[in-house]
């Protein structure tokens, strides 16, 4: 069966997390409880609480994990980069929603944040989770114009402004990992099914007027796993923290698997 | 541990080039299920399901007849789908998985033929 509980040795509730109070007259305190692991030093996980004074902190989530990490904890573990949700690095779960700590705002979280790792991958260390599968199922679908009439010698391939909407959307994809690590076929068999994110890559070259591999790529996802493991749960279209819709860009890819039968 | 890449991991054992075939049959056999379902709910209510007598009757309106031996096989066929692919989700022990395939699928034919044989017998049998 898969495996619907953690292993014994990964449950963090079983092992005491250390708590680091506010500074003394910090009064706009709010507790940030965040996973720990190491995995190298072969401790089990734990939560640590932070007490943070938002008067002197900035309005994002982001800010908060930065400030512990300048302030109160260098060792606490996380990726980020642009702090404007465009490189999808700081991809994690707060507040029990898969979203990027640089586009979440404290005041969003009720009562104490929350902040685990995204749900259901390996952790290199603390926040950050090893996406090395979720980027192999990206390549997998390569994303990348593939045609067979040669590109016009004077110009570049043209595509009409209606078909060029069609790619906006799935476009604006940041591979950060929200929907696929939102997803609970993703959970379960993330050996097989490719997940919203890499199906969503691969929609956004299906419906290119331009592309000229439409057949290779669905021939590629016809299979039960690949494709169909998808059961329009729909919690990737919940946590995309660029408001696309993987979801129906898979019901897409379906369609058009019938629509090239009959 | 594999030293298999992470890229020959994700193809695996290539596309099935299959699939589709599932997911629609089990689009139809639900479509076709939503109004045999109510018709099959609103007749039982329609009549006294304690009455021997009442349910035989009913049984043995050729427009019912029909009707019942279509949902029967549809949706054992759908059920069969389904569990199909609860099993796929959850069960991923290869031998495990094999056996609880082919026992579903058994399971339903012999739960099919049953209902088949079951309407026939009550439509066309003599005794009340």
């Amino acid at each position: 069966m898969v495996e619907l509980t953690l292993p014994k040795n990964s449950r963090y509730k079983d092992v005491p997390g250390r708590v680091h109070k506010a500074a003394v007259g910090a009064r706009n305190v709010k507790a940030f409880r965040i996973y720990r692991f190491d995995p190298s030093i072969g401790e089990r996980p734990r939560i640590d609480t932070f007490e943070i004074d938002l008067d002197s902190c900035g309005p994002m989530v982001l800010d908060a994990l930065l400030k512990i990490k300048n302030e109160v904890d260098s060792s606490l573990t996380f990726r980020r980069s642009c702090r404007e949700g465009i490189c999808g690095s700081c991809a994690m779960n707060i507040s029990g929603k898969n979203s990027l700590a640089c586009t979440t705002a404290i005041g969003e979280c009720k009562g104490d944040v929350n902040i685990f790792p995204l749900p259901h991958m390996e952790v290199i260390k603390d926040l950050v989770p090893d996406l090395t599968n979720f980027y192999a199922q990206y390549a997998s679908v390569k994303p990348w114009l593939q045609t067979r009439t040669p590109a016009p010698p004077d110009s570049e391939r043209l595509q009409s402004k209606d078909d060029q909407e069609k790619i906006d959307g799935p476009s604006a994809c940041i591979l950060c990992a929200c929907c696929s690590t939102s997803c609970p076929s993703y959970w379960w068999n993330s050996d097989r099914y490719l997940g919203p994110a890499a199906l969503l890559a691969s929609y956004r070259w299906i419906v290119d007027s331009r592309d000229e591999a439409t057949g290779e790529r669905l021939d590629m996802l016809e299979d039960p796993f690949r494709l169909y493991r998808c059961h329009t749960i729909m919690n990737c279209t919940e946590a995309c923290p660029k408001d696309l819709n993987p979801a129906k860009a898979i019901a897409e890819i379906k369609k058009l698997m019938v629509e090239r039968r009959h | 541990m594999s030293l298999r890449s992470p890229m020959g991991r994700v193809l695996g054992l290539g596309s099935a080039k299959d699939g589709t075939s599932h997911w629609w049959s089990t689009r139809v056999t639900s479509l076709a299920l939503v109004p045999l379902c109510i018709w099959f709910v609103v007749s039982l209510y329609g009549i006294d399901v304690s009455d021997h007598a009442a349910v035989v009757h009913f049984v043995r309106q050729p427009i019912n007849t029909i009707l019942l031996l279509v949902l029967v096989p549809i949706a054992c066929y759908h059920s069969m789908l389904g569990t199909q692919e609860i099993v796929e989700d959850y069960q991923h022990d290869k031998g495990r998985k094999v056996l609880a395939l082919i026992l579903l699928q058994f399971l339903h034919t012999l739960v099919a033929v049953s209902g088949l044989y079951a309407v026939l017998k009550v439509a066309f049998g003599s005794s009340l």
